[in-house]
Parts: structure tokens; C-alpha cells; sequence
């Protein structure tokens, strides 16, 4: 999940600013063969960034500014395009017959920058490694599907005399059964289920490979990490914290994401706004995040020099269940209401100023399998009669608690307390209640509450994809006990969906189940869809192009310099 | 003397056990679980977390994890902020580029403000007087964040004489125009501290003795008015510093400084009670340090005071 930065207090403006409709407005700029070909392939770029979390290893990286590094580091046995779709890197083939028993051939020949091979073996080892309780990997949960992953992953819980309950890493198994190098070439993968979208996540960064030395002594190994990608640290030390991180091209690469520069320095800014200045007057190369007051200037700042494209993030509007005015028949009732207040259209335009896409189903357009239309999704048009007349009808059946106002909780950072309030303006309006932010100084707080069930009204959420896939929207949000699914919402019906959709045979015959799954969310809305997202970049006048993938994240080896 | 400064530094000890305690309760009584705060949405596996509320103490009652802190640090053991970096490391880098900022900008308001007040207050009331009176003030009133964002925009952006940020660079070069920024407040204030001091001093008796004894113009001013006009100015310069290490949270902000002020200000945004007690511990050492120096100063500007009985 890459979500942390941007919802929280240091992300600041990120969440405001990645969202710019997919229009593209002037982006682009004179940028074909001819440009390329004068582009300079040995000049270093240098790039925004941020101090990352924990030492560099892939499969403890989960936040923006490590993942950025990391995934230029290394390359996995597939890797996804600038569309979101995933190709094979280090894969030559990705068989299955059942979607549960995986063969994997690993191409031949392929090495780690310090002349270490990579096998099958090699992949076994990083994996079980990640997987490993006692290795506290932050990614490890993406291998729980493996089977033997709950013995690798084991803990015991201890509850002390408060009644606090602590976990403590207690693996049975160093190994996960289902998961073998057969030879050199071959790794046989059995899940505990079968998962029809299992082989999209091989291109996610905790799947990466790990060279030997990294197992012995991953703290050491994260300050000065070893790859096998398009680039490698320039030396000893590359990290110089709360600084910079100096990358340059690994010239020993030959796989799907040649370097076009001959590096990548990122440099590291606390706050947005010193970037952007710094891009103006050309010190800095590249940016994902603008200040929030740039967001109406930055198309004339850098003209040509920018671009806006959707990505895999969106924003819901969740409505726990355990609140007695949204309950049984009148609560739907209520929830369809409430969804049917919001101007969409309208706050997308003015407040977002026109960077945010009114939401059209529980995943975003860009995900592969996306469907508009679903049965049920008429309730994200904005109608003020229809929603009073449900109001009125669920008054009916169960009037309606107006001694507190309807409360929407937020951290207010990152330009969040202006769409609230446009939302609850909404609600005031159109529905005759009172309705108001419930403001919070930082994500962590709003976080805790969530988690403790202790909000009274509603909460704001964002979701950005860990994989292109259209579960990845609905199985860890939305399904009961799903890790992120923090107001415990729960349906039988749309789990059975869910674990029909992952056996299915096809990723087409799998997407037909989530989109019907989708159906069920949109009876029972636990969360309003807001909006998706897009993100803006911009460059500076040493840069001839540069384009954003599938999540966001800017593809820095495509970078192109004058 | 060497009792006075002894007197001196032993007072560190109640006020550094006394501003600890206070800022350690205060992140202590933040809300939010600070260990679920760094991971967002996502939450890694929940052993993750408890290991590293247990590695940080955070699962101990206030007074456990203070006592752990203090003994921590009387070992010279700081331990590790949240990212996993050792906190001795990230305080070794970021002071020394605070420090070569403070100094910087302490240089420019000591040496032009007390320059410039020296003319003014000779003058009193002259045409340059008059204009450093209201250029003065104008600094004064205006906060020190437009002028940071001005400073960048003409210097950095559109004159290009100097880079708008510092980044990884930090050097006496790159630091100049965060240092006039910084040191463009005060510079006001020292300013006008000296000016009414010395156009105080300049009618004392001391100075028309001295004037009639045939001393050279120069020579009463500096050795005589100056000297004497200069216990205000350097009991503020000495406070000063104190802030001035503190981190100028804003002006590093501005220019992107990899100081102490931008440490400390991530530091509160993740409730890393450790890293944010580690630097108030060292400042106040600065701080305590800093006016032991300005009390010495006052011996050496004015024989007349003693310190020991």
C-alpha cells in the first residue's frame, strides 16, 4: 500500500495535488522521435523526494518515497507498463491450469550488480525471507495467499492484565510449503486457494529477488542495497540521509526498463513549496507533488512542461455501521440519500478546480476490468429531489436523530477541510440536516478512532492501488476482516463473490464476479465513491519528457534530458 | 570566576531535567498511535507494530519511557528515530549546518546592525538616521516568511544570483540568503538597540571627559561610546543564538535547509518524542552556554562588574 504519505500530515498536499482530471491539459509538449534522439542518455536527472521510512529493502518498503527508489533498483519476474499492465521481466513463462498450482521459468543468465546469479532459488529464499514473521517485513501479508504461509508468519498473542493484547513474531516453519525451486529455472508456486488475478502482483516490489547478503543482514543491507535493475547506488553511501539519494544507469541491465538517462539523483524536500521553486528557476528536474497553491498556476508556470494523468487512487466517503441512524431499512435508505446529495460534478470542478474525476464505481477507470454502469451506481448522480424523498421515506420508517449534527471526520491538512465542507453544505441543503466537519489535526488521530470504532459520524478514505487489479479496489477495503477495512463492514454474499471471482479461470471471467460484487456494495453502500484521481507532474527545462504510470509514480527511467 | 561559571553550568541540570520532562509529556499526550501513523491505510502485520512499540517503549507507562529516555541519555545512547536511524547521527548532521546558519546570521545583524546604529545614533536625527528609523521598521513589521518567499523569488528565481534552496549543498555560500532572511529582523533590532544607546552614551560624562582630555574622534566612539553602549546589544545577540539554533523552522521551511528546524518540525509531525527531546536537550545547552558567554561578555565591556564576592 502506498497510501501512507500522502494521507498523512507530511504528505500534506500530495492528496490535493495528484488529482487533476485526465485531461492533460497541456501536456505533453514536442515530444516525439526527433526530441528523444537529441536527448542527453549520461545527464543525470534530479527528482523530488522525501527521506524514506526504513532501510531499502523491497519487501519493507510501503511508503511513496522508499517505493520510488526501490522500484529502479530492482526488477521482478514481471513489471507493469506506463498502462498498468503487467509484463514479464524476469519471467520467460507464467502457467497455471487451475489458478491455484503456479509454474514460473526464470530466465537464465541474470545477475545482481555485485556479480551474484539470480535463480529460482533466489526468488524461494527472498520470499520466504519476506514472509517470515520474524523478519517483520511490511509487505509481508502479500504472500499470505502461498500456502504455509500462516506457519512462516506465526505469532503468539499475549494479552496482559489491562486486557492489551501483543503480538510477538513465533514462525513454525522457516519455509512455506507451497512455494519450490525445482531446478535452477523453475519455481512451483501452490496457493492455498486459487486466485485467478494472483500472477498481476508479481511486478509489486515485495516479490523482488534479494541477493544473499541481504538475507544475513537486511539493516545493513537496506543503507547500501544491491539490485538488479535499471539502476544501482553510484557508490557506498548514496543515501545521505534527510538529503539526497544518488542513483545512476546500471549499464549490465537488459531487461524491460532501460535507463534513458544516465541517472537519478532524488533530492529530498520537506514541504512541496521549496520544489517548486526550485523547478522554476531549474534546480530541480522533476516533481509529483505540488504545493496546493500551484494547483491553479502550475499549466502557466510550465507551459509544455507538464502532464496530468488518471491514476490508481480513489476517495470514499464511509458510513459505519454501528451508528443507530444508518441502520436496517431507514439507513439505507439514508445512505442512498446522503450519496445522492453530493454534487460530484460540482466540487470536482470548483473546489478541486477541476483535477478530480466524480467517482463512476468502487475502483477507478484505469484499472483493467473497470465497468461504468453498474446496477446500482445511479446513486453517485447528483439528485437533490431524489435525495430528499428517500430522507423523507426513511423519516418514516424511523425518524431521523437530528440532536447532533451529522459529523464527517477528516485530518484537515492536505486541503481536505474545503471539499468537506462542500459535502456538508450538500447534506444541509438538500436534506435539511445539520452537517459538519469533525476536524482532526493529524491522520494518525482520525486513524486510531477508525480503528477503535469510536467515530460518530463519517470518515473520509482514500485507496491507492497496490497491483492494477480490480480486487485489489474490493477484497482488502471492502471484505469482512480485510486489513483496511476499518468500519468492519461485512456481507456474505459479496465474499462469496469476492472467492468466486479469484477462481476463476480468466482474468475476464474474474473482473464479470468483482463487477457483480460491486452490485452488492452498491445496495449497501458502506462508503460513498467520491472521486478518482490523476496526478500532475511537471519538469524543468533540462527534461524533454516524462510521463507517469499506472500508480502515480513517475516512470524515471523513461526520463528524457535536453 | 571560575566559581561563577561553575555556579552557571550547575544550573543546567534542574532546567534541562525540568524543559525535558515537560516537552517528552507533551508528545507523550499527542494523540494517535504514532507507530500505526507511519503506515497510513495500509497496516503492515499487527507483530510489526507491536515490536516496534516495544522497541520504542511506547507500550510503557509515561514515567517508564521517561526514565528509559534519560538513562538512554546520560549512556550517550539516543537509540533510533522511527525510520531506524540512530538520532546521535541525525543530530551530528543537522546542527553543524544550524550552527554555520546561526553564525551567519548572527554575523550580519551584529556587524551591520551595531555599524549602522552607531551612524544613526551619532546622528541623531540626520537624514540617515531618519531613513534607517523607518527602512527599520518596515523589516520589523514584515514577517519573516514573505520576506523569505520575496528573497527567494528575486535573488533565487529571477536574478538567479544565488540557488533558491539549499538542499544537500549546505555551505557558508548556499546559506547566505536563508542567513540574510534570517538575520534581517533582528539586524532591525540591534539596530535601534545600539542607535539609543549610543545616542544615550554620547552626552555621558565619561565621553566629554574623554573629549577634553584630546582623545581623537574615533577613539571615544569606539573605545569609549561604543564599548559602553554595547551591554544591551549583546544581551540580546546572546538570546538570539539561542533561537537562532533553535532551528528557524520557518526560514529552513523556505529554503529547504537540512537543519535543525526542519528535523524538529518532522519530528513533531511523527510524535518521535526521542528525537524531539534529543534536540531540546541540546539546546538547552546552547541556550544555557550561550548566555554564560554574554555574562562574560559583561565583564569584559564594563570592568565594573564582578562576579566574584
Amino acid at each position: 500500500m502506498r497510501f501512507t504519505r500522502t494521507s498523512k500530515a507530511l504528505g500534506i498536499v500530495a492528496a490535493a495535488a495528484l488529482a487533476l482530471t485526465g485531461c492533460g491539459a497541456g501536456g505533453g509538449g514536442s515530444t516525439d522521435g526527433a526530441s528523444n534522439a537529441a536527448g542527453d542518455p549520461n545527464k543525470v536527472i534530479t527528482a523530488y523526494s522525501n527521506e524514506p521510512q526504513n532501510p531499502l529493502l523491497p519487501a519493507n518498503t510501503n511508503e511513496v518515497y522508499g517505493g520510488r527508489v526501490v522500484n529502479l533498483l530492482f526488477e521482478g519476474l514481471r513489471s507493469y507498463d506506463a498502462n498498468g499492465k503487467a509484463v514479464n521481466a524476469l519471467a520467460e513463462s507464467i502457467e497455471s491450469s487451475d489458478a491455484q498450482n503456479w509454474t514460473i521459468k526464470v530466465k537464465q543468465g541474470q545477475k545482481f550488480t555485485n556479480g551474484e546469479a539470480i535463480t529460482a532459488k533466489t526468488f524461494v529464499d527472498s520470499w520466504n525471507f519476506a514472509a517470515n514473521s520474524k523478519n517483520l517485513q511490511n509487505n509481508g501479508f502479500f504472500f499470505e495467499s502461498i500456502a504455509g504461509y500462516e506457519d512462516v508468519s506465526a505469532v503468539t498473542k499475549s494479552t496482559d492484565a489491562s486486557g492489551k493484547s501483543t503480538s510477538t513474531p513465533a514462525p513454525k516453519a522457516e519455509t512455506m510449503t507451497g512455494l519450490q525451486a525445482t531446478d535452477d529455472s523453475t519455481i512451483t508456486v501452490k496457493l492455498a486457494q486459487p486466485e485467478a488475478d494472483w500472477s498481476l502482483r508479481l511486478g509489486y516490489s515485495a516479490f523482488y529477488p534479494l541477493p544473499s547478503a541481504a538475507l544475513a543482514d537486511p539493516k545493513t543491507y537496506g543503507e547500501n542495497p544491491v539490485g538488479n535493475g535499471p539502476y544501482k547506488f553510484e557508490k557506498q553511501g548514496s543515501w545521505v540521509h534527510d538529503q539526497s539519494i544518488s542513483l545512476v544507469k546500471n549499464a549490465d541491465y537488459n531487461g524491460t526498463r532501460p535507463a534513458k538517462n544516465g541517472g537519478v539523483t532524488f533530492k529530498f524536500y520537506t514541504d512541496p513549496g521549496p520544489a517548486y521553486t526550485d523547478l522554476q528557476s531549474d534546480n530541480l528536474d522533476i516533481t509529483d507533488v505540488l504545493p496546493s497553491n500551484a494547483l491553479k498556476t502550475y499549466v502557466n508556470d510550465f507551459p509544455d512542461r507538464n502532464a496530468t494523468k488518471p491514476v490508481a487512487t480513489n476517495s470514499t466517503l464511509n458510513i459505519p455501521g454501528y451508528n443507530p441512524n444508518f441502520q436496517g431499512e431507514a439507513g439505507k435508505l439514508r445512505r442512498q440519500a446522503l450519496s445522492y446529495a453530493i454534487n460530484r460534478e460540482e466540487i470536482a470542478k470548483v473546489v478541486f478546480n477541476g483535477t478530480r474525476t466524480p467517482a463512476k464505481a468502487y475502483a477507478p477507470p484505469v484499472i483493467d476490468g473497470f465497468k461504468e454502469g453498474i446496477k446500482g451506481s445511479e446513486v453517485l448522480t447528483f439528485d437533490a429531489a431524489k435525495a430528499k424523498d428517500l430522507w423523507a421515506q426513511a423519516d418514516k420508517i424511523q425518524p431521523y436523530d437530528n440532536s447532533k449534527p451529522l459529523q464527517i471526520a477528516s485530518n484537515t491538512d492536505g486541503g481536505n477541510k474545503e471539499w468537506i465542507d462542500a459535502v456538508a453544505n450538500g447534506f444541509k441543503n438538500n436534506l435539511g440536516i445539520q452537517a459538519e466537519i469533525q476536524p482532526f489535526a493529524k491522520f494518525a488521530e482520525v486513524l486510531n478512532l477508525r480503528k477503535s470504532q469510536q467515530l460518530p459520524g463519517l470518515t473520509r478514505a482514500g485507496w491507492q492501488g497496490d497491483y492494477p487489479s480490480l480486487y485489489n479496489f474490493l477484497g482488502p477495503v471492502w471484505a469482512t476482516g480485510a486489513s483496511s477495512n476499518y468500519e468492519k463492514y461485512s456481507n456474505p454474499e459479496f465474499d462469496k463473490l469476492l472467492k468466486e471471482g479469484l477462481a476463476a479461470k480468466s482474468t475476464d471471467e474474474a473482473n464479470t464476479k468483482f463487477n457483480q460484487a460491486q452490485e452488492i456494495l452498491f445496495q449497501d453502500l458502506p462508503g460513498l465513491p467520491l472521486w478518482d484521481q490523476a496526478r500532475p507532474i511537471v519538469w524543468s527545462n533540462n527534461v524533454v519528457k516524462a510521463e507517469t504510470g499506472w500508480n502515480g509514480e513517475i516512470l524515471y527511467y523513461g526520463i528524457t534530458a535536453k | 570566576m571560575l566559581r561563577f561559571i561553575l555556579r552557571r553550568l550547575l544550573q543546567v541540570i534542574p532546567v534541562f531535567l525540568g524543559t525535558t520532562l515537560l516537552v517528552y509529556y507533551m508528545v507523550f499526550a499527542l494523540p494517535g498511535d504514532p507507530i500505526a501513523a507511519l503506515f497510513g491505510d495500509r497496516q503492515p502485520p499487527q507483530a510489526v507494530i507491536d515490536t516496534l512499540r516495544s522497541q520504542y517503549n511506547l507500550d510503557q507507562p509515561f514515567w517508564v519511557q521517561y526514565g528509559l529516555f534519560l538513562k538512554n541519555l546520560f549512556t550517550f545512547n539516543l537509540g533510533n528515530d522511527f525510520t531506524g536511524q540512530p538520532i546521535a547521527a541525525s543530530l551530528a548532521r543537522v546542527f553543524p549546518v544550524t550552527a554555520m546558519l546561526a553564525i551567519e546570521a548572527l554575523a550580519i545583524q551584529a556587524i551591520f546592525g551595531v555599524l549602522f546604529g552607531v551612524f544613526a545614533g551619532l546622528r541623531r536625527g540626520g537624514w540617515f538616521d531618519s531613513t534607517v528609523l523607518v527602512a527599520s521598521l518596515v523589516v520589523i513589521a514584515v514577517p519573516t516568511f514573505v520576506l523569505g518567499f520575496v528573497f527567494q523569488l528575486v535573488f533565487g528565481v529571477q536574478l538567479g544570483w544565488a540557488k533558491p534552496t539549499v538542499g544537500a549543498n549546505a555551505n557558508w555560500g548556499t546559506l547566505l540568503l536563508p542567513a540574510v532572511v534570517l538575520g534581517l529582523v533582528s539586524f532591525a533590532y540591534v539596530l535601534r538597540l545600539t542607535r539609543a544607546s549610543v545616542s544615550e552614551n554620547m552626552n555621558a560624562d565619561y565621553v566629554r571627559t574623554a573629549t577634553a582630555k584630546g582623545l581623537s574622534r574615533p577613539r571615544v566612539v569606539l573605545a569609549h561610546i561604543l564599548r559602553n553602549s554595547l551591554i544591551p546589544v549583546v544581551t540580546y545577540l546572546g538570546a538570539n543564538l539561542g533561537s537562532l539554533m533553535g532551528g528557524a523552522i520557518v526560514t529552513e521551511g523556505i529554503f529547504n535547509v537540512p537543519g535543525v528546524g526542519n528535523k524538529l518540525y518532522q519530528a513533531v509531525l511523527r510524535s518521535e518524542g526521542p528525537t524531539i527531546v534529543s534536540i531540546v536537550s541540546v539546546l538547552v545547552l546552547v541556550f544555557v552556554v550561550a548566555n554564560l558567554l554574554v555574562d562574560l561578555l559583561y565583564a569584559w565591556l564594563d570592568p565594573r562588574i564582578r562576579y566574584d564576592q
